[in-house]
């Protein structure tokens, strides 16, 4: 009580010398204003519930071989981080359609320290979602051989481990990064989702455009991570379609944001 | 201290601030007060860091508001009320601020009640909030970090009678402690009931800028004649120039014995003749809202 009295009456006047928030500060901030609203909230439930259906479907529809650990693991992130996804992009245009940019980067004026921690919490937050699906596959794992024939085993090696990891996470960022260039909710989630649609549709149909896709459609160059079955030119594949989905609008979005003006 | 200089920012070919200057002393209150659209809002974006400025500069505390390390330490900043998460309840609101300040939970609490947020409103969504509990939701989030300075755009919109006397109550004693506080608003009254200092400002620029009293001060006499037609001839012929008053009569600026000597000598019988208090500095700002509203876009 003496303590709130005695900053009540502290002189408005006086200045003390204070440190700027460190980045760990600000990426709880931002995990918490993911998770903190109700799109946020629901997101997570959502991407719950699908990990779970995943696992349940394959325990019932699966064929023996594929009810093992990673048998069901690796479709539970696949599925999983279709949603994931938004969740980045309403991460970073929420401050838009809500206003809080205002706040955010008053706040916070090194506009990209902030989206560092929306970076960071959005890594944070994939690898939760990772081990949300490792516990469904656990279970599903261990319900499997109750249910029917079931290959059973709990092998999972670590480059399956690291590579589901890394699939989820760059999921997460796409849509940050997409959110980032185009500050608008529904015009990043419509381009995202459709944008390599689009692609595939193309590769399917004109030939030539095969070749191409191999190394830009993100989905088909990610398709090794989830199998464990990268090459070297797997990685040069993925890392060419992560510099043109990721990364590229990730640097326009950086370079617009620290130019515009907020309102 | 704010301290502004020559600060200007342009859109195109429209000019939005041009050449503003002016300071914020501490223990004082700075009344930013202009029609809508005469720039009051960039300005204060500007000081803050959020718009760019074409020209000019600004300090806080003798420092660029964006070399503050945690800025929310020393400034109090409430520029939209409504710019919050409509999702997000009022404490949630003030907890996230809190957390990027490095700040006790406890002064949450302390605040919600101080701007009598507390109990089952402070657990209401943003969105179910009425405009006069977001400006004091705005207001709590100011004083959170425990600011030195605050800057308010409009913080008196919406909120109820009672509302706006606790406000002035606040900033006042928040001024006593030796800080300092810019508070714009388009409504001289608001202004003129709580400002030390007034900056005015239309179409961009600075158009009067200084003590409250002295500007209130420096606007003469207000003079009401039978006949107002022979009031305006006898103050002529002895070089007075009346400008017509909105609630009638005629602003003159010199001594009332002048005036009163004027009407003697021309047989004009007054009715009223009394310092205008401020009505020149409301003709001057009713001018104002004239001019801008014609040619207003934005």
């Amino acid at each position: 009580m003496s303590a709130i009295l005695e900053q009540r009456e502290r002189p408005a006047g006086t200045t003390r010398p204070f440190e700027g928030p460190s980045i760990g500060r600000l990426v709880k901030v931002e995990l918490r204003k993911m998770t903190d609203t109700r799109a946020g909230f629901w997101l997570l439930i959502a991407t719950a519930l699908v990990a779970a259906g995943t696992v349940t479907l394959i325990l019932f529809a699966g064929d023996t071989d594929e009810k093992t650990l990673g048998g069901f693991f690796s479709p539970t992130v696949e599925l999983t981080s279709v949603l994931l996804p938004v969740l980045g992009i309403l991460a970073v245009t929420s401050e838009w359609s809500q206003r809080t940019a205002l706040t955010t980067f008053t706040l916070v004026p090194r506009r990209e320290r902030v989206i560092a921690a929306k970076v960071l919490a959005g890594v944070a937050l994939s690898a939760v979602a990772v081990v949300v699906c490792l516990e469904a596959a656990v279970v599903g794992n261990v319900l499997a051989p109750l249910v029917g024939d079931a290959d059973g085993s709990w092998s999972l090696g670590l480059e399956r481990l690291g590579g589901l990891a890394l699939y989820m996470t760059i999921g997460l960022m796409g849509g940050l990064a997409f959110g980032l260039a185009l500050m608008s909710a529904a015009l990043a989630i419509v381009l995202y989702f459709l944008l390599p649609t689009v692609f595939a549709v193309l590769a399917e149909t004109i030939s030539s455009f095969r070749g191409i896709a191999d190394w830009l459609d993100l989905s088909t160059t990610l398709e090794p991570l989830a199998d464990a079955s990268m090459t070297s030119e797997g990685w040069a594949q993925l890392g060419t379609a992560v510099a043109v989905w990721v990364v590229l609008p990730f640097v326009i979005g950086l370079v617009r944001l620290r130019r515009t003006e907020l309102a | 201290m704010i301290e502004v200089e020559h600060l200007a920012k342009r859109y195109g070919g429209q000019t939005a601030v041009d050449d503003v200057s002016f300071r914020c002393e501490p223990g004082t209150i700075t009344g930013f007060l202009g029609p809508n659209g005469a720039g009051k809002s960039t300005t204060m974006r500007m000081i803050c860091g959020l718009t760019p400025p074409s020209a000019g500069s600004a300090t806080v505390l003798e420092t660029a508001y964006r070399e503050l390390p945690n800025p929310g330490r020393h400034v109090g900043l409430l520029l939209d009320a409504s710019a919050q998460h409509k999702g997000r309840t009022g404490e949630e609101v003030l907890i996230l601020a809190a957390e990027v300040l490095a700040g006790e939970r406890a002064r949450v609490a302390e605040l919600l009640d101080r701007v009598g947020l507390a109990g089952p409103a402070a657990r209401k969504r943003v969105g179910a909030y009425s405009l006069g509990m977001r400006q004091r939701l705005g207001i709590a989030r100011a004083l959170l970090g425990e600011p030195s300075v605050l800057i308010l755009d409009e913080p008196a919109n919406g909120l109820d009678p009672e509302g706006i006397v606790w406000m002035r109550g606040l900033l006042r004693d928040f001024a006593d402690r030796a800080g300092t506080v810019l508070l714009s608003s388009h409504l001289l009254r608001e202004i003129e009931a709580v400002a030390d200092d007034l900056v005015v400002i239309g179409g961009g620029k600075v158009v009067a800028p200084g003590r409250m009293e002295e500007l209130l001060a420096a606007t003469g006499v207000l003079v009401r004649a039978l006949d107002p037609r022979a009031l305006l001839r006898a103050l002529d012929e002895v070089g007075l120039v009346g400008t017509p008053a909105t609630g009638g009569g005629l602003l003159v600026d010199a001594p009332a014995e002048a005036v009163g000597r004027a009407a003697a000598d021309a047989d004009v019988v007054l009715l009223e003749l009394r310092p205008a208090d401020g009505a020149g500095l409301e003709e001057l700002f009713l001018t104002l809202t004239a001019g801008e509203t014609i040619g207003e876009v934005a």
